[in-house]
């Protein structure tokens, strides 16, 4: 095919998805409008129905909480595949980085005899990461366990959680980001937190309810937003905060470790 | 704020986020479309909100402004900088160069072995 041919076939099949693309946003609904029925349906029942004022978290948890252990476990899985993705191959070695002298000194001689060397973490950075830890934590906590009363969940929480252990990294070094999250304990928080999802929906069934059905007492119906008054909504956006953390640090911890640590070639046996 | 000041702003900020949309694709090297695309999630936070979706502006900041951009900044870490072999130190420090610098092509991993000095290529791939 010569490049005249290729341009040709290629302005009538730029010709063809703008005349589509651009028929099909003829077709769409106004800006802001919203033609379906479940979204007045349940704005207009769900304060009353489960006490939660988080409306995005009652959906999410609530009406739809199958659909979301499902992206709960999606999660799961895909850490899990990284995690064998990203294992200590045979012929790799694991090694620790070394500070790169050169970075504060130029004339310094490399001490590592050729291993992979780190940039030194300035001051500013390390300064600025130990004065975020707190506040990022507290943060996180706060979304997690307030999805039901306010705009937040388990997964932004999550994530934020498992920043705040990026910062410790941040501000010292790998070994204490390993030591403060060993790998066993992120596994069972993990496990626990995607597990403890699915078994609040099965303890619904033992009670004679539909799975994942609210039966946690919703509080007083004449005061909702309050944080204990929402029944399961809590717990599983609490849960889904605890997974979500433990899956987000398992993620970046190989990225980091696979960075930091681990080299493609085996020692050399001759010299 | 009045539903006219609203539409205007979201249309600033659609507007925004098609420009760093744009910028993330545009900009040359390999680091900086990075810091691009962090930007960019940024706008798209923003975007978020402006459309009334506060949940979806916290996932959106989380992941595609911080937690995306800084696994693919690791791998960017870990594809450049093959370890050099051991005891077969470089003259000069391999790494040193920033790697934005480099024409195209002459950074892709694989292709040059940059750490690796022409005499101490006997042991690739056998070991």
């Amino acid at each position: 095919m010569t490049p005249g041919q290729r341009r040709w076939l290629f302005l009538v099949g730029v010709a063809g998805l703008v005349a589509f693309l651009g028929w099909g946003i003829a077709g769409l609904p106004a800006f802001g409008s919203y033609p379906g029925p479940y979204g007045p349906a349940i704005t207009a029942r769900v304060v009353q129905q489960t006490n939660a004022t988080g409306v995005v978290s009652a959906i999410n948890f609530e009406y739809r909480g199958f659909d979301t252990v499902g992206e709960e476990f999606i999660l799961v899985a895909a850490v899990a595949g990284m995690s064998v993705v990203l294992r200590r191959l045979r012929g790799e070695r694991a090694d620790a980085a070394r500070d790169d002298p050169s970075d504060l000194d130029p004339s310094a001689t490399d001490p590592s005899g050729g291993r992979r060397r780190v940039p030194v973490t300035s001051g500013a950075v390390r300064m600025a990461a130990l004065a975020l830890t707190g506040p990022t934590v507290l943060a996180g906590w706060w979304l997690a366990t307030h999805a039901q009363t306010s705009p937040s969940g388990g997964f932004q929480g999550g994530v934020l959680l498992a920043t705040a252990f990026f910062l410790v990294y941040l501000s010292g070094e790998f070994i204490a980001f390993r030591r403060l999250s060993p790998v066993d304990v992120v596994d069972a928080a993990e496990a626990i937190g995607a597990g403890g999802f699915a078994a609040v929906g099965v303890a619904a069934l033992p009670l004679g309810l539909p799975y994942l059905d609210n039966y946690l007492p919703l509080g007083s119906p004449g005061s909702p937003g309050a944080v204990t008054s929402s029944g399961t909504i809590a717990v599983i956006s609490l849960l889904v905060g605890v997974a979500v953390a433990a899956a987000f640090i398992q993620l970046i911890g190989e990225f980091l470790e696979q960075t930091l640590l681990i080299q493609r070639r085996p020692p050399a046996r001759g010299h | 704020m009045t539903t006219g000041a609203l539409e205007a702003l979201q249309v600033v900020v659609l507007l925004l986020v098609g420009g760093a949309a744009t910028l993330v694709v545009a900009v040359p090297g390999r680091v900086r479309p990075v810091l691009a695309l962090s930007f960019y999630g940024l706008l798209l936070a923003v975007l978020f909100l402006v459309v009334q979706a506060p949940d979806v502006t916290l996932s959106e900041l989380v992941v595609g402004a911080v937690a995306l951009p800084l696994i693919l900044l690791l791998t960017i870490a870990k594809v450049r900088d093959p370890a050099p072999a051991p005891g077969a130190a470089a003259p000069g420090p391999p790494d040193q160069a920033p790697p934005d610098q480099a024409p195209p092509g002459a950074g892709q991993p694989g292709a040059g072995q940059p750490g690796q000095p022409p005499g101490a290529g006997g042991d690739g791939g056998q070991g």
